[in-house]
């Protein structure tokens, strides 16, 4: 008679509500990223950047001689600027894989055979290239506004820029919600994350490309719609209270980013399936 | 579960045709062949495709209103290779488990245990990637069973499989079903399987119920079935049999089932006679030589050949 029965056994344990699986998903999809050297090599090097400007703004704060350096609230907008190549390396390292390799090995069909629906699996796998967007714009930039008032002993830089706050959010999240769901649509399309990868930078470098061959012709901004990344930066001009460097209205680039952003939704929705339907 | 004229729409294809079937307790053998609509109607069940008509429930839940409850209840093992990419097996298994609702811990304990009972205890550190065939139909079978589920879904589980591996997979299933108190639906178009491990059988044909029941009710009583081999005008002596109200069905080149059914042997006296000898005046009469009639047990593929009314 054995000693301890290891056969199947029922199981007695309590279960979590249908509606939480979308943590899973995330926290799984954040710890195999973390678990790779060489994504920890890009992030300590998309920190970098953050470290340059807490010695700038160290230096400003605590040498009057060096008040050239100091920042304005342009700095910040500047920085978020800065960690575009950083955005931009990470969407495709991170996001590529996220549904095209699923897809690759039938894992919707595991997955949506669980109690959770396909807007939690796209949440889920949403939220791991959101986290890592935030990572490298949002906390480094929020953090130097800290280390200002910390290094410069006084509030009266943050007083007079409140509104950095809101708008380094608001930017940070509105790059964070255009790069994740355009990445995760393209990644839906393929099997392959090189690919979607390919995919991706090439939309992003012939969008620009052709902005920039309207421009050599037109001689004008008014076309810079055209281009996706320009679109942003129109926005966050815009959001940081600065003058637009398009002649674009912004409500144009605006409208822009919202519909590559329902699109992309409109996609994950066709995509995102436990059956591939062939008709 | 019940299934009440579902009909399902692919494109211009229906996979399935009004199907209204009963699946009780216990295992149950989705039967027919490829392109039969048995997978149609497991997606159809899981949620993953959606009726063009019909209703359908599932543990006594509707699947249209509350297909989370229903899917936390089931465990379900697809009949393509399928795993989460880059993960070993025992934090595949686990990761399933989670989803499912299980504290990590919990799942963890769970994932050791059914990789063990699926005797993938060994390998339970690879990544699933490098399993072979036979160790992927485990690992879906292991993620399906993390969760303790009341239904599962197995399609095609011995798909791939070597014998002593498929022999193996049919045990567990075997196993399950009648020793571990978890309903199963086991979805094939290999009948040794169905019978092996099933106690009834829904049998499905182009999209449409050919069949359900009992296997034993439906197999019928022993004695009934003959297998029959005869010399002379063959396609004439058939048309006699079918006219005297037995059904004919090739089992091999020269050799051809015959069913009795009630009533086919009874005489224009109303008195029942023997099968055999009912068989034999029949070749006589229509001089017919009789090279080899034997009673046959009759299996689930009788049953089969019946209810798709294959000649």
């Amino acid at each position: 008679m054995p000693i301890h029965d290891q056969s199947y056994r029922r199981y007695r344990g309590g279960k979590a509500m249908p509606g939480q699986a979308w943590t899973v998903i995330a926290r799984a999809g954040i710890m195999n990223m973390i678990r790779k050297r060489v994504f920890l090599g890009l992030l300590l090097m998309a920190w970098l950047p953050f470290l340059i400007r807490a010695v700038q703004i160290y230096f400003a704060a605590n040498y009057p001689q060096l008040a050239l350096i100091a920042p304005t609230a342009e700095t910040f907008r500047q920085i978020l600027e800065q960690q575009d190549f950083f955005v931009f390396v990470m969407t495709i390292y991170v996001g590529a894989g996220l549904i095209a390799n699923d897809r690759r090995a039938n894992a919707l069909q595991i997955y949506l055979s669980k109690p959770l629906m396909r807007t939690e699996y796209i949440f889920g796998k949403a939220a791991i290239l959101f986290a890592f967007i935030l990572f490298v714009t949002l906390v480094p930039d929020i953090l130097l506004l800290f280390l200002q008032v910390l290094f410069a002993g006084s509030f009266a830089f943050l007083s007079k820029n409140l509104f950095l706050f809101p708008a380094i959010t608001v930017a940070a999240v509105l790059q964070a919600i255009l790069c994740t769901f355009t990445m995760l649509a393209l990644s839906s399309l393929s099997k392959s994350a090189r690919y979607v990868a390919i995919l991706y930078a090439g939309i992003l470098f012939f969008s620009a490309a052709i902005y920039g061959a309207m421009l050599a012709i037109t001689g004008s901004t008014r076309l810079s719609w055209l281009s996706l990344g320009a679109n942003l930066t129109q926005v966050v001009d815009v959001i940081f209270r600065l003058k637009p460097r398009y002649a674009t209205p912004w409500p144009v680039s605006m409208i822009v980013i919202l519909g590559l952003v329902a699109l992309s939704i409109s996609i994950l929705e066709r995509r995102v399936r436990g059956v591939e339907v062939v008709t | 579960m019940h299934l009440d004229g579902v009909t399902v729409i692919y494109g211009a294809n229906r996979a399935l045709k009004d199907v209204t079937a009963r699946f009780n307790a216990g295992a149950v053998g989705l039967l027919g062949p490829n392109g039969a609509g048995k997978s149609t109607l497991l997606k159809a069940l899981l949620g993953f495709v959606k009726p063009a008509d019909g209703r359908m429930t599932v543990l006594g839940l509707d699947v249209a209103h509350r297909p989370l409850e229903i899917r936390s209840r089931i465990g379900y093992m697809p009949e393509s290779d399928a795993h989460i990419p880059g993960m070993n097996a025992v934090s595949f298994v686990a990761y399933c488990g989670q989803l499912a609702g299980l504290p990590a811990v919990d799942a963890m304990q769970r994932a050791h245990e059914v990789l063990y009972y699926v005797g993938l205890d060994e390998a339970r550190y690879r990544n699933v990637e490098t399993y072979s065939t036979g160790m992927k139909q485990r690992i879906k079978l292991a993620q399906a069973l993390v969760h303790d589920p009341d239904l599962l879904f197995l399609d095609e589980p011995t798909n791939g499989m070597d014998p002593k591996g498929r022999d193996e997979m049919l045990e567990l299933i075997r196993d399950l079903g009648h020793n571990k108190n978890v309903n199963l639906i086991l979805s094939s178009h290999l009948l040794p399987d169905v019978e092996y491990t099933c106690d009834d059988v829904v049998v499905m044909d182009k999209g449409q119920v050919a069949a359900q029941g009992p296997i034993e009710q439906l197999k019928g009583p022993a004695g009934r079935v003959f297998e029959l081999r005869i010399k002379g005008d063959l396609p004439a002596f058939i048309d006699v049999l079918r006219a005297a109200g037995m059904e004919c069905n090739w089992t091999d080149e020269d050799v051809m089932r015959v069913f009795v059914p009630d009533g086919a042997s009874r005489g224009t006296n109303g008195q029942t006679a023997n099968d055999q000898a009912v068989l034999f005046g029949l070749a006589a009469q229509h001089g017919v030589q009789v090279r080899h009639l034997r009673p046959s047990i009759p299996t689930l593929e009788d049953v089969f050949a019946k209810a798709l009314g294959e000649k």
